[in-house]
């Protein structure tokens, strides 16, 4: 069996040290490195290895963004996917994950059938976690975030659901939207071949009247969420291990050094 | 005049960057110490097509051009010396001599399975007594009807002892010398008679296999042939042409890696109180390197270039060897005396690439034939 599958990505700085433009809350990306974004690619992956498995199975990578985003589906179509999609207009500049996420599901719309959508668990950028499942929910199909293991029978997908303690197993039915996590695989690095070919590999650029988006409902002016504060947060220093030959020893060793910090 | 890379030779470096921190980085220094052949790091650069990139795709090649070869080889060796030239060695001097002097039987039948790296190449002309010296060939190959049979010993093989793949050098008229004497054959491991000889302990490139080839009574069949018989001089010497290319690119590599892990060094290491980083005489040695890789970069893309353009490269690949090898055993001498006594122990990548680099100014014609390379070219055969 062949599958259509999309895949939605996101070109993200490559960095922790996000700068923000404090008037809009908006990112700002100039002078950044740009990237693929890390749980995309682990989303391009496993879509990568349906298609290894299940040939004739093709795979159109769709993101939004400026033109220059280009070069990251250029990256997607090297390691692999057969078609590329960027949604670019400046009626759809800084739109927040609402607005990203109307714009994404007339993009996909208009792409017309699929089995299933893969999209990363969240940008390094933003950290929403957002955009994929609004993107279900706008098509009315079912989803399953943080998905770190997948399998495919037919139209039946059954996935690993990642838990803080553990995971839930789930059985979904095409169509359906998952959301991937980096302990999903590995992604693989861009074929050279791909490369050429990527380079040469027309990628359709849609602007907002191309999928008949609803200008209302697209862009900053359309984006309901006002960012209030943005902000790196401060790593967790290194925990410390209390040592001890015995039970008894760890305990005592670990109400000292509580005691030594005024804990208790 | 254009010095920018294509989109496409630029992508090729971002993927083998960080195809070579990921996969040969972390690997190097032990390869190095066991001087174990990194097989699992070539079936992987074969995967992704490394391991034929300025072949096209009818041949199963990465279908690029010799400026991104020379870029991937660069890339591996700022990582690890020894996988780039197992790259260098297997693409320039085995593969490119089938698919330039190969007729279209032999380039169906051998080159798909080197571009696409399923089987590794490697090259036999140097002997005991005869390396750039080629007319000294003891290797001879002796016209039996069907077949030729091959007698001698070839020694320092790059690839040899794990390639399947070999263009070997034999002597079929001993009285014409280089001018006919000399003819290419297409070798393969199985071959009746054909066998490898002693692994070289080397001071460098301890995780690349260099090897004597034996041949006693060794059986070639007669559509191996290489060429036309006797145009093996000319099949050596536009390989090393190319594969010239290849060492330059290897050693830029080395270069480039040492300097880079010497700024990071200095950036940290204090004494007296600042940082080496900010010691102005230490500053402008950096300079001083920096503008010698820069200058090989230019003249080993500029070769590349040449020969993507099916223009003259000859001297232009000469030059650019004798540069990047010369600056290669500068750079990386200079960057142990940076990290002082700790550049000379195995803790510091800087040991390893300075052993790795010397090679460079040895092999596939040493600096000297370079110079005589060049010469030739100046003064021509009216001195």
């Amino acid at each position: 069996m062949a599958y259509k599958i999309i895949v939605c990505a996101k070109q993200v700085p490559n960095t922790n040290e996000i700068k923000t433009n404090p008037e809009t809350g908006t990112l700002i990306r100039d002078g950044v490195e740009s990237i693929l974004n890390h749980d995309d690619a682990n989303a391009l992956e496993e879509a990568l290895k349906v298609k290894d498995a299940y040939p004739g199975t093709t795979i159109t990578v769709i993101t939004m963004g400026p033109p220059q985003a280009v070069e990251m589906l250029q990256e997607c179509l090297a390691m692999g996917a057969d078609d590329a999609v960027l949604l670019s207009d400046r009626a759809l500049g800084g739109s927040d994950t609402w607005a990203t996420s109307n714009a994404i599901t007339a993009g996909i719309k208009k792409l017309g059938d699929f089995d299933f959508i893969f999209a990363g668990r969240q940008a390094i950028d933003g950290d929403t976690a957002q955009v994929g499942p609004q993107i279900a929910e706008k098509l009315g199909i079912p989803q399953v975030t943080y998905v770190q293991d997948f399998q495919i029978d037919g139209n039946e997908i059954t996935v690993q659901r990642a838990l803080e303690d553990g995971y839930e197993l789930i059985k979904v039915k095409t169509p359906c939207l998952l959301t991937a996590i980096k302990e999903l695989n590995t992604p693989r690095y861009m074929y050279i071949k791909g490369i050429y070919h990527a380079v040469k590999h027309d990628i359709k650029v849609w602007g907002a009247a191309d999928i008949g988006v609803d200008l209302e409902t697209v862009g900053l002016k359309a984006s309901p969420t006002n960012v209030f504060k943005s902000f790196t947060p401060k790593p967790k220093g290194a925990g410390q291990k209390v040592a001890g030959d015995t039970e008894k020893d760890l305990a005592i060793n670990l109400i000292c050094s509580l005691k030594e910090k005024n804990i208790i | 005049m254009n010095f920018n890379l294509t989109k496409e030779q630029e992508t090729v470096r971002k993927m083998v960057r960080k195809f070579a921190t990921n996969e040969v980085e972390p690997i190097a220094a032990d390869i190095d110490k066991e001087h174990r052949f990194p097989t699992e790091t070539v079936e992987k650069m074969a995967r992704y097509g490394l391991m034929g990139i300025p072949y096209p795709e009818e041949y199963e090649g990465a279908g690029g051009d010799h400026v991104a070869y020379a870029i991937t080889v660069e890339e591996l060796s700022r990582a690890c010396a020894s996988t780039g030239v197992i790259c260098s060695a297997h693409t320039s001097l085995c593969t490119w001599p089938i698919f330039a002097w190969g007729n279209e039987e032999q380039k169906k039948k051998y080159v798909p399975d080197l571009a696409s790296g399923r089987k590794l190449g490697a090259f036999g002309l140097t002997e005991p007594n005869a390396g750039t010296d080629s007319a000294g060939q003891q290797t001879i190959a002796v016209d039996a009807g069907d077949h030729y049979v091959l007698n001698g010993a070839k020694v320092f093989i790059t690839n040899g002892g794990y390639a399947d793949t070999f263009v070997v050098m034999a002597m079929t008229d001993k009285a014409k010398g280089n001018r006919g004497g000399i003819t290419a054959f297409i070798v393969e491991k199985g071959f009746k008679g054909f066998s490898i000889g002693k692994t070289e302990d080397k001071l460098g490139i301890c995780a690349s296999s260099t090897t004597e080839l034996i041949f006693q009574d060794c059986i070639v069949p007669k559509e191996n042939v290489l060429g036309k018989v006797g145009d093996g001089f000319k099949v050596a010497m536009t390989t090393l042409d190319g594969g010239r290319i290849g060492i330059a690119s290897q050693a830029l590599g080395i270069a480039q890696g040492a300097f880079d892990v010497t700024v990071d060094y200095m950036k940290q290491r204090k004494q007296f109180g600042k940082k080496l980083s900010q010691f102005q005489a230490l500053q402008f040695e950096m300079a001083a390197m920096k503008a010698e890789i820069e200058a090989a970069r230019l003249l080993i893309y500029r070769a590349a270039n040449f020969k993507d353009l099916h223009q003259e490269y000859s001297e232009a690949s000469a030059i650019a060897k004798l540069v990047a090898g010369e600056t290669a055993m500068k750079v990386t001498t200079k960057c142990v005396q940076f990290h002082g006594g700790y550049g000379y122990t195995k803790d510091y990548p800087v040991e390893r690439m300075m052993r790795d680099a010397k090679i460079t100014e040895i092999y596939e014609g040493t600096s000297e034939v370079q110079k005589i390379v060049i010469a030739g070219k100046i003064f021509g055969k009216d001195k």
